[in-house]
């Protein structure tokens, strides 16, 4: 399931404006592999081009290769459809479907792939998703009810179940505890390092402990200036980003000494 | 505790002048259109009141009010709901043609000609429909007859002149087509890029993002400028008078020659020769027009809300 993903001289645009240049990186399977740097670098933008979702911008597009287990994800026979059928994605704000129920947010990627599928296969796997989230506790009685009115950590949760319920081979995560408070998040990191027995996780995060504490690789992004590409600047395990990074720009951006 | 001072009291909220000016246009501007509407209504029944009481053969028709409203109304909402029928999932496709699929030139353009559609006076629809659509449609409604004869909607004589009821809907149609995409284009086009892009990272082709992020957020829109074109076709006079050949009762068959004619029509083109009971009977009929409107507003209100939880709204 899991599966590795290899990245070589990346070139991300926005139209003209190069926003991130020359990536290289070679991202694990079963770990989590978490990108850190300042606003502005490009770490959305780079987790954007791993499943294609960058090119929903217009304009957008990028140059070089991204390989999943020598699939070449930017082919030209590849279609981004598929693309994002195995890698899955959660974003920074908990986004469930409003017009639908805990249920049907959770069978919504589901339906899209296999159209025909039994209700009560449907049933097992939409329990099995949100056991996975770990939220099936606090919604098994309200399945029916709409996602918003969960609050914002069930709502991520009930997000993070929806992108496992299709069983992608990576998970892609933008600041997942970014709107969130301490216990919640918490909760979700405790579910990434359940997950990623299974999945080959990304996570972009602004918060250094969380960093430290999940993942097993950190990539720090930076920028020179301001209309200036963002470059990965170090790519390490986590342990020696955190005690003793090769850069003088990272070890100044995780002591705080930044800018 | 040793303050004996009494509690302060709660500070008063400061009315500003210009709030309480605000509120009290907003107010009066509210009770003015109650006021209006309670006019019209009291109005409309009063003149209607002697044809409701007149006996049956003083009634134009001679079989009394009943007889004389039922095949209006009738016509009114067949009319009225072949030109929904129509115009609604075109209006519905055409916005989401401008908004997802077509390249950003042609979007503006196409968005330019249906506003310009809509400034079309009805004069001009009813002048297209009875030179141009009508003699048009002629060989068709013959086509219709002899093949789908055996559906009641096509069961002949095919009108020779094309200016049967299935005319008049389709002229309806094209004249609340721009109402119902422009405001299908205005929430489709506000669908939340986070449930747009939600579905996308699922794997969902274009299509399948737009039936699971763009037409569940638009739907109550959707219903909204639907009910305002059926308003729009309901009320519609001079086009409809023009392009349909209504004399006839009751009847389903949409491409005959005798076809049930709508109030809004009926009541223009009748009005001038009227005199006396036959101008109560007109207005009775006004007033059932009144009546239609109203319970289809509600209608649409009862839809909208019936899953408020799940709008999108919150
Ligand atoms: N849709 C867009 N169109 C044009 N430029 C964009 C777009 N999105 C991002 N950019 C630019 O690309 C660069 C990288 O942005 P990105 O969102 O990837 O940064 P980030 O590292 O995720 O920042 P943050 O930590 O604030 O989320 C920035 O200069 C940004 O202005
Ligand atoms: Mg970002």
């Amino acid at each position: 399931m899991a599966k590795r993903i290899d990245v070589s001289d990346l070139d991300i645009y926005y139209g003209s404006f190069l926003a991130v240049q020359s990536v290289n990186v070679s991202i694990e399977p079963r770990s989590i592999t978490a990108l850190i740097g300042p606003s502005g670098c490009g770490k959305s933008t780079f987790l954007r081009s791993l499943n294609r979702m960058h090119e929903v911008i217009p304009g957008a597009r990028v140059e070089g290769k991204v390989v999943m287990d020598g699939q070449d994800l930017y082919g030209s026979d590849v279609d981004p459809v598929d693309v994002r059928r195995q890698i899955g994605m959660v974003f920074q704000r908990p986004n469930p479907f409003p017009t639908m129920s805990i249920y049907d947010n959770v069978a919504a990627g589901l339906r899209l792939n296999a159209k025909k599928m039994r209700k009560s296969d449907l049933d097992d796997l939409v329990e099995r998703s949100l056991r996975g989230a770990n939220l099936w506790n606090e919604v098994k009685d309200r399945l029916n009810r709409p996602g918003s009115g969960l609050s914002g950590g069930q709502q991520q949760r009930l997000c993070i179940a929806r992108a496992i319920a299709v069983e992608p081979d990576v998970l892609l995560m933008d600041e997942p505890c970014s709107a969130l408070d301490p216990i919640s998040t918490l909760a979700i990191e405790d579910l990434m390092t359940e997950l990623k027995e299974r999945f080959t996780i990304v996570i972009v995060t602004h918060n250094m402990q969380q960093a430290a504490r999940v993942s097993e690789s950190t990539g720090f992004f930076n920028l020179s200036g301001v209309g200036q590409p963002g470059r990965l600047i170090e790519f390490n395990p986590t342990e020696k980003i955190f005690s003793s990074p090769d850069e003088k720009a990272t070890e100044d951006y995780i002591s705080g000494r930044f800018g | 505790m040793t303050t004996t001072d009494a509690p302060p009291a709660p500070p008063r909220p400061r009315r500003r002048p210009g709030d309480r000016i605000f509120a009290g246009s907003a107010t009066g501007a509210g009770i003015l259109i109650l006021v209006v509407l309670a006019g019209v209504a009291a109005f409309l029944v009063s003149e209607a009141w002697p044809a409701v009481v007149a006996p049956a053969e003083d009634i134009p028709g001679g079989d009394g009010l009943t007889a004389y409203i039922a095949p209006l109304v009738f016509g009114t909402l067949l009319a009225a709901v072949i030109a929904l029928l129509v115009a609604t999932p075109l209006a519905v496709a055409i916005a989401l043609y401008i908004t997802y699929y077509a390249p950003p030139r042609l979007a503006t353009l196409m968005g330019y000609v249906m506003d310009l559609l809509a400034a079309i006076p009805s004069i001009v629809y009813g002048f297209w429909g009875i030179a141009a659509l009508a003699p048009a449609l002629v060989p068709f409604y013959g086509w219709a007859e002899e093949h789908l004869g055996f559906l009641p909607f096509f069961a002949g004589p095919a009108s020779v002149t094309g200016r049967t009821m299935l005319t008049a809907g389709l002229v309806l149609a094209i004249m609340i087509l721009p109402i119902i995409s422009a405001i299908s284009r205005e929430v489709f086009g506000q669908a939340p890029a986070l449930h747009r892009e939600a579905a996308l990272a699922l794997g969902a082709t274009r299509w399948e993002m737009i039936r699971m992020a763009v037409l569940p957020y638009g739907r109550s829109g959707v219903i909204g400028g639907a009910m305002l074109g059926l308003g729009r076709a309901l009320g519609e006079t001079l086009a409809v008078a023009l392009v349909l050949s209504g004399s006839g009762g009751i009847t389903v068959n949409l491409i005959g020659q005798s076809n049930p004619s709508t109030i809004a029509a009926n009541v223009a083109l009748k009005f001038p020769e009227s005199t006396g009971i036959e101008v109560n009977a007109l207005i009775a009929s006004g007033l059932a027009l009144f009546v239609i409107t109203f319970a289809v507003n509600m209608f649409a209100r009862w839809i909208v809300n019936r899953r408020a939880d799940f709008s999108g709204a919150n």
